[in-house]
């Protein structure tokens, strides 16, 4: 073959290569062009007709109208299991699913209990048992609640349970409990309640609250202690007849362990009738009517329990933990963690009301617009899995989630500051977004270990030193660089909201703060004074009495490279006293490890409350609670006799001037004291649709998915508004591509007539 | 054949054991059962006992390798390794430590979604990487190869997460063409994987041209190809019968190599675009510490390195058949 000849058949190569039948380069480019077109309007078409209008759209395009709530996890939940669920993310889950005897009012601020289940609040009595006082909170639920349809209740044709005795070939394929055929349903009573109680005493279970009950509950510890030795007596034989192979975990996964909770006398919880039960308390403690709102207080059926202890279900992964049984407003339709988990309205739901009462703007903001309908008004609730925040942000954006938190990432577009305050920017409410901000019932400080020879101590000298390092760090400065405003210097241990907060100048931190008559505001006192003080305590201008430069250690958990201007503005503020901070970063185990050996000196950490009562706050300072002795809550190891007889008073009385009185006293000795710097109140801002209704920020109150309303159909409208696909600019690129190929034309005319 | 497959299998055992025993020991070298304890139970209310009591549920309470309070063959067994990582040579892997989830059923459930990813982005980028390469070894010494070379390096030298948040805004947010992230089964899966798999095609064209370029101009070099040519064989048949066939080795070497570990997913990939695969839980289990789904991975992945590399002999064979497995 000649040279002519294989240039000719690299022309032909190269047109098969970039060519299909109907295009032929410089004659028909129009022609090319029009078929791209063509093209990529068919495509966009295929999405349409795959997913309904607009292309974009994440979700199955018939739910686009549909009375349908979409929002966000960004993790898969651990816990769905009321007794073990102990995070903010497995709530917004357990709390619609279990209903606990009391709930927070959903409009009425300073939070206020209200019976959910109960038919009244708990009668409270004393009784003295073994000459000791306790406190019985005796509770009557409503009569005829239901629980959700579930197969646990569903019963054959002679009345037995129908799924309580399966073989691994009944559930073959099962991956949900949506996939049994049949479901039932019994009514809510009062031994539910009981049995729920016994298990927080499980060992296996691992109640977060066990510890905290058992201080409390009469005869919880010894009832946990009774189960643990029956599980172990009953391990221990087990692994006997076992052998040496024996595998505990895989033995219990297919054979499980029944405990007797019958078996054991649980004097803190007496059954009385078939709807009222009641629960001793040693001594006095009022906040428990505060747990019990809380679903670690929820009722069990015995049907589930037994239900799901079945091991062909625990082999497949249908436990409890996943698959929750309730009363609630809600149950979960489908659980796919690694997707997306629907909650569904329970059609056994009883009928309960919209408020009629709330705060007085309540109504002008129509959050009264709803009253006396009945609840729940979503049908279902989507969430979907979103690991990361940005794509969550901007599918918000687009409307494809009814609700979203800003975080510094998006703060900007989202958020300005105005003369009047807090806006939102033009992009927003162009959209007709709207923002809500709550101070949160959590508190972000910074401690000193109580118990260290430099920082620690409650000689004159050694406060003398805290409280200057108080006033060095600039806390407003940190909330303007770090959190884009987004909280309030805290003066003392209690946010706003709160019971005992006060405001103004009465609840200023005199030890850091002077107040400004002008601006009728506390202003920071001034880094001279900070220096007055150090010097004070014996370090002059940071030198210390042995001639050297004072350093402090700074123990931290913020690992990664973001945190770098954190640390360095933390390096800054120590270095106006002349302070050397060395700064020990860690993961966050070694810093809990630290923080649990005592083996620190500074740190910062938070604490996000369980309940709005001061004494969720003031313990964290109590000294039995020291964390380097027996307790786990006071992380700096302070103890002040004088604070302690404090707390012991104010812990047990209810909310009356006299407790406000002592919570100021409080204040003033930690004020003084100073084991705390006091850090800041976080503010939390999300934003919501203008489809969205009676968006009322309840930080304590969970279940508030049933009194949240949508417009399906203005939300269908709006986001095929805003979606519409833009397909001209793939044309062009087809076009440019299609122009790319020019040169390499060129080259195979030239080698085609090369001499 | 087969006695080289069983003896390739033979050797992969010990393999499998150092993998097993190098990542138990490079993980609590890190991690105590105490951290996993603490990190798995929350952040409140994780008192001494709340640990003991987890560690003992999950059987963490035992020595790591030697339990010198047992007898006889129980200061083997009655250890963690024993009882967590010997199983896995059964492909026994267990229930997550954090959410009790057996962790064969996630393998299984979140296998598909990482292959509807991988498997279209791994067949469209080796056409797309092949055909460029040959078009770009076509055009050898010219001014195009010189620029898409310069346009290879450029996309190379680009980070993967770029092409991703970039991808999302050209397509997701601005053109709005198809949604930013997610997943959906049957045929609403579609418009989630166009757009990862597009990405995936296009941040690896830049290292798959120039790699494959690099073997076609070394076999175009060669005499029989100046033979063939001589013979009066078209370009075309020159290319594909004869430059690509006698490329199909160093090529394989990296395909074969690559197909088990489709499986795997990827995690960048799977955690900007919400897929529910297999990378995604990997990266939650590193997150959260769960050592049962650590372990169960890496055995996997080490498992699926050791089919690859077999599947890569026994591919030899098949397009040369100078290669004798033996």
């Amino acid at each position: 073959m000649n040279a002519p000849g294989r240039h000719l058949r690299r022309k032909q190569f190269f047109f098969r290569m970039y060519s299909g039948p109907h295009m032929r380069i410089g004659k028909h480019r129009r022609t090319v062009v029009s078929n791209v077109k063509t093209f990529v309007a068919f495509l966009a078409a295929l999405l349409a007709g795959a997913c309904g209008s607009p292309p974009n759209n994440p979700h199955r395009a018939d739910d686009s109208s549909s009375n349908y709530y979409y929002d966000t996890f960004m993790a898969p939940p651990k816990h769905l299991d009321p007794v073990r669920s102990y995070s903010m993310d497995e709530a917004i889950f357990v709390c619609q699913v279990y209903e606990p005897p009391l709930q927070f009012h959903f409009l009425k601020r300073p939070y206020v209990l209200e019976p959910l289940t109960a038919a009244h609040m708990p009668e409270v009595s004393e009784r003295f048992i073994d000459g000791a006082l306790h406190t019985v909170y005796e509770i009557t639920i409503k009569p005829g609640i239901l629980y959700q349809p579930h197969p646990c209740f569903a019963r054959d044709e002679h009345g037995g349970l129908r799924y309580h005795a399966l073989t691994r070939a009944d559930t073959r394929g099962f991956l949900q409990v949506s996939d049994f055929a049949n479901t039932g349903t019994r009514e809510l009573v009062a031994a539910d309640y009981v049995l729920q109680m016994k298990r927080m005493a499980d060992p296996r279970l691992n109640s977060p609250v066990l510890s905290t009950m058992a201080k409390y509950i009469l005869g919880l510890d010894d009832y946990a202690a009774g189960l643990r030795s029956q599980l172990q007596a009953e391990r221990a034989a087990r692994r006997e007849s076992g052998g040496m192979l024996y595998n505990q975990r895989e033995d219990e996964k297919r054979n499980p362990i029944r405990l007797d909770y019958d078996g054991i006398e649980f004097p803190g919880a007496e059954l009385v009738d078939r709807y009222t039960y009641r629960i001793i308390i040693k001594g006095r403690y009022p906040q428990i009517k505060y747990w019990l709102a809380m679903p670690f207080f929820a009722p069990m059926p015995q049907e589930a329990l037994d239900f799901y202890a079945q091991a062909p279900l625990i082999v497949r992964g249908i436990t409890l933990d996943r698959f929750p049984v309730g009363t609630g407003a809600y149950y979960i339709e489908t659980y796919q963690p690694n997707r997306q988990i629907i909650l569904a309205r329970n059609p056994n739901y009883r009928f309960e009301p919209y408020p009629h009462q709330g705060e007085p703007d309540d109504a002008a903001l129509g959050l009264l617009s709803d009253a006396g309908r009945p609840l729940p008004f979503i049908d279902r609730a989507v969430y979907m899995l979103e690991p990361e925040y940005i794509t969550a942000w901007n599918k918000f954006l687009q409307g494809y989630y009814d609700t979203s938190g800003i975080t510094s990432d998006s703060f900007d577009q989202a958020v300005t500051m105005t003369e009047r305050g807090v806006g939102l920017t033009d992009l927003l409410q162009d959209q007709g977004i709207g923002l809500i901000t709550a101070v949160t019932s959590s508190i972000w400080y910074f401690g000193f270990n109580m118990r260290d020879s430099v920082v620690g101590g409650l000689d004159e000298k050694q406060c003398k030193l805290r409280r200057a390092i108080s006033i060095a760090i600039d806390i407003e400065e940190h909330l303007d660089i770090f959190n884009n405003g987004r909280g309030i210097p805290a003066h003392g241990l209690i946010p706003p909201g709160i019971f005992g907060y006060l405001e103004g100048r009465a609840g200023m931190n005199p030890y850091v703060y002077d107040w400004d008559e002008d601006q009728q505001r506390p202003v920071r006192k001034s880094i001279e004074e900070a220096r007055r003080l150090l010097a004070e305590a014996g370090y002059p201008n940071g030198i210390g009495p042995d001639g050297k430069q004072l350093t402090i250690s700074f123990d931290n958990m913020m690992t990664g490279s973001s945190y770098a201007p954190y640390l360095n503005w933390m390096l800054k503020q120590f270095r106006k006293l002349n302070i050397n901070l060395v700064i020990n970063t860690t993961d966050y185990n070694r810093f809990q490890d630290k923080i649990n050996s005592g083996n620190f000196q500074f740190f910062s950490w938070g604490w996000n409350a369980d309940y709005p009562d001061p004494e969720n706050f003031f313990f964290l300072l109590y000294g039995p609670n020291a964390r380097h002795g027996h307790g786990v809550e006071n992380t700096t190891g302070y103890v002040s006799a004088r604070y302690d007889e404090l707390f012991r008073r104010m812990e047990t009385m209810d909310d009356t001037p006299g407790r406000c009185a002592l919570i100021q006293q409080m204040h003033a000795t930690l004020q003084h004291d100073a084991p705390f710097h006091f850090g800041y109140f976080p503010v939390g801002y999300s934003l919501y649709h203008q489809w969205y209704f009676n968006a009322k920020p309840n930080l304590m109150g969970r279940n508030t998915l049933k009194y949240k309303r949508i417009d399906g159909e203005l939300r269908d409208q709006l986001r095929r508004e805003w979606n519409r696909p833009v397909v001209w600019p793939l044309a062009l690129f087809a076009l440019f591509v299609l122009l790319a190929c020019v040169p390499a034309a060129v080259i195979v005319w030239k080698r085609e007539h090369r001499p | 054949m087969t006695a080289y497959i069983i003896r390739r299998v033979l050797y992969s055992i010990p393999i499998l054991i150092g993998v097993n025993v190098l990542i138990f020991a490079l993980f609590f070298v890190v991690n105590s059962p105490d951290d996993m304890a603490r990190t798995i139970l929350g952040d409140k209310n994780v008192t001494p006992e709340a640990i003991t009591n987890w560690k003992q549920e999950n059987g963490y309470h035992l020595p790591l390798f030697w339990n010198t309070s047992a007898a006889g063959a129980a200061r083997l067994t009655e250890t963690i390794f024993f009882t967590k990582s010997v199983r896995l040579f059964v492909f026994d892997f267990g229930n997550s430590d954090r959410t009790g989830i057996s962790i064969g059923d996630q393998i299984r459930l979140r296998m598909a979604p990482s292959l509807a990813i991988a498997v279209p982005t791994f067949v469209l980028g080796l056409l797309v990487n092949i055909t460029l390469s040959l078009i770009v070894a076509f055009y050898r010494a010219t001014y195009l190869d010189r620029w898409a070379l310069v346009l290879c390096v450029v996309t190379m030298s680009i980070s993967a997460l770029f092409y991703i948040i970039g991808g999302q805004y050209v397509f997701a947010i601005s053109l709005r063409l198809v949604p930013i992230s997610g997943f959906d089964t049957g045929v609403h899966m579609l418009k989630f994987v166009l757009l990862p798999v597009a990405i995936g095609v296009v941040a690896g064209v830049g290292a798959g041209v120039r790699f494959y370029r690099i073997i076609f101009l070394e076999v175009l070099g060669n005499d029989y190809i100046r033979t063939a040519r001589a013979k009066g064989l078209s370009e075309v048949r020159v290319l594909f019968k004869h430059v690509l066939k006698n490329a199909m080795i160093p090529i394989l070497t990296g395909v074969v190599m690559t197909i088990p570990f489709l499986f795997y997913g990827s995690l960048l990939m799977e955690a900007f675009f919400a897929i529910p695969g297999l990378g995604g839980y990997t990266l939650e289990a590193i997150n959260g510490q769960d050592f049962a789904v650590v372990r169960a991975m890496v055995y996997l992945g080490a498992v699926l390195n050791v089919a690859g590399l077999v599947l890569t002999d026994i591919s030899y064979t098949l397009v040369d058949p100078r290669v004798r497995l033996g």
